[in-house]
């Protein structure tokens, strides 16, 4: 099976430090990924380098089997990224608006959208659950409505990738186990590969398929079971002082 | 007014020019307003001031370019201030908005300079700072339709790319909109637009007329369209009359649509003020 992301050696510095080292990672299709790792350890990095935002400086990385320097499939990838420091909420668009938005690259430089296109963005708001938001402007929604929102944003060029970072920053805790529902039904109906960062590792832990647990080096990559069995000690080692972070969830 | 349209070519040419600017500076200062480039407006309205007086030094003390329009010069000031601009955003990327007083003092101190050299103008340096219904000829009309033209093309052929490009620049990038090539075109454009304006309402006035009514607009609208829609109607009220009021009071056009402007900011506040408190 061809993998959906396959990172070989992956090395980058910000100047002269270095933030990831040597990572070495392969996402199957049909993958549920969750990345954890404290604070400033390359996660953001690593997925900026994903999205094309930063240039590969060491070693390779292949999207869909194709190097991701002759990648030009961006339509293939969702993303939804932290809320809350995103966008101005402010901004005078509505749900529609900002969903539509999502058709850009699949529509084409110089066009506008056609009526297609625009019955699509109906259908996915309607698959979130959001179609009655969609003459609001995004601003007025709650965390979990604009998150959905983006969801639909993502989904709307009919992605097989969707890559989310900390997606539930700003999203209060009784909306957040209804927005990881949603995510595994993507996931498991429609087959979409999912690359989370993320906190909440205790939340998600029964939905995900594999683990990634960084801190500048790749410390482990295996399905969840194995992360599940994984000690103390080892957890200890990878988050250092952030440790019961994570346990609390457990 | 109504029989001056008719007889006067000055007051044609004004009132044409101002129904084309009431349009077209709302329309891309929607843009500049949400992404937090309203001061921009200011910074190039001075730096286009400079290119004018330059111009109208080298008329008065070299005789060359005599007959050429200072809007000329005025516009390669203002789209090299503009590109000055971006250059400087990049080099304080932490300090962004240090471009703008930097490109804004240099503008004036430029203009101070050139101004004391010629030792003043015989032309009325006081119609391009505070706007002019009567300095506005057929050749500033011919170029302000022309600036018109080119951006609402710009602004329908990139409209999806602009929109997404300030909502939300990383993912703009990340789905490959062509981020600094778009920005290119964008700057430009507000380059191109304040000289545009300049004859109208004046230097120190620009700006407001790119930003006013979108506040205005902001406020009520549903959605980017309408917001759109909603500034471009705000402008044109203004600009008319605005127009129509100086015309009959003798008032500086500037000024008189810059206020109007700002009466229709203060209603379209109240009227939503009004509006939560009855829902």
């Amino acid at each position: 099976m061809v993998n959906v992301i396959k990172m070989n050696h992956v090395s980058y510095k910000y100047e002269k430090q270095n933030v990831l080292e040597d990572i070495t990672l392969e996402v199957p299709k049909g993958a549920f990924l969750a990345i954890v790792g404290p604070n400033g350890s390359g996660k953001s990095t690593m997925l900026k380098l994903l999205l094309g935002l930063l240039r590969v400086q060491q070693g390779s990385i292949e999207l869909f089997g194709q190097d991701i320097r002759s990648f030009k499939h961006s339509e293939k990838i969702g993303f939804v990224s932290q809320k809350a420091n995103s966008f101005n909420t402010g901004f005078p668009a509505t749900v529609f608006e900002v969903v539509l938005s999502g058709l850009s690259r699949k529509i084409g430089l110089f066009r506008l959208a056609s009526k297609e296109e625009r019955q699509k963005v109906l259908n996915v708001l309607d698959s979130v659950g959001m179609l009655e938001f969609r003459n609001k402007n995004i601003g007025e929604l709650s965390g979990g409505q604009q998150q959905r929102v983006f969801i639909a944003r993502a989904l709307v060029s009919e992605p097989e990738l969707i890559i989310l970072d900390e997606p539930t920053v700003g999203v209060d805790a009784k909306n957040v186990q209804q927005f990881y529902d949603m995510l595994e039904e993507l996931n498991k109906e429609l087959h979409i590969t999912l690359v989370l960062v993320t906190h909440d590792i205790g939340v998600i832990s029964d939905k995900i398929t594999h683990v990634a647990c960084l801190n500048k080096h790749l410390h482990f990559h295996g399905d969840s079971r194995a992360f599940n069995a994984l000690n103390e000690n080892e957890l200890s080692s990878i988050y250092g002082h952030e440790v019961q972070i994570l346990h609390h969830h457990h | 007014m109504i029989s001056g349209l008719f007889q006067y070519e000055f007051l044609q040419n004004a009132f044409l020019t101002g129904i084309i600017i009431g349009a077209i500076a709302p329309l891309l200062g929607v843009f500049v307003v949400v992404r937090r480039l309203s001061l921009i407006a200011d910074a190039l309205s001075h730096v286009t001031l400079a290119g004018i007086a330059f111009s109208l030094l080298l008329e008065k003390k070299l005789g060359v370019l005599s007959g050429l329009n200072p809007l000329y010069m005025g516009m390669g000031f203002s789209v090299a201030g503009a590109l000055f601009i971006e250059r400087l955003r990049s080099v304080y990327k932490h300090y962004q908005e240090l471009a703008i007083p930097i490109i804004l003092s240099g503008g004036i101190g430029l203009s101070a300079i050139f101004i004391s050299i010629a030792h003043g103008f015989n032309t009325d340096l006081f119609s391009y700072l505070f706007g002019s219904v009567s300095a506005v000829t057929r050749t500033d009309l011919w170029i302000i339709l022309g600036i018109s033209l080119f951006v609402i093309v710009a602004i329908r052929l990139l409209f999806k790319e602009l929109f997404l490009l300030s909502f939300d620049e990383e993912h703009a990038k990340a789905s490959g909109v062509p981020a600094k090539f778009v920005h290119f075109i964008f700057i430009i454009m507000v380059a191109l637009v304040i000289a545009a304006s300049m004859r109208i309402v004046g230097i120190l006035l620009v700006s407001s007329l790119m930003t006013l009514p979108v506040a205005a607009s902001i406020r009520i609208a549903k959605g980017f369209k309408q917001t759109m829609i909603y500034s471009v109607i705000f402008g044109e009220a203004a600009v008319v009359g605005g127009l129509f009021l100086s015309y009959y009071l003798d008032w500086a056009p500037g000024g008189t649509i810059v206020l109007l402007s700002i009466l229709i900011l203060l209603l379209s506040i109240l009227y939503k003020n009004i509006r939560l408190r009855i829902l």
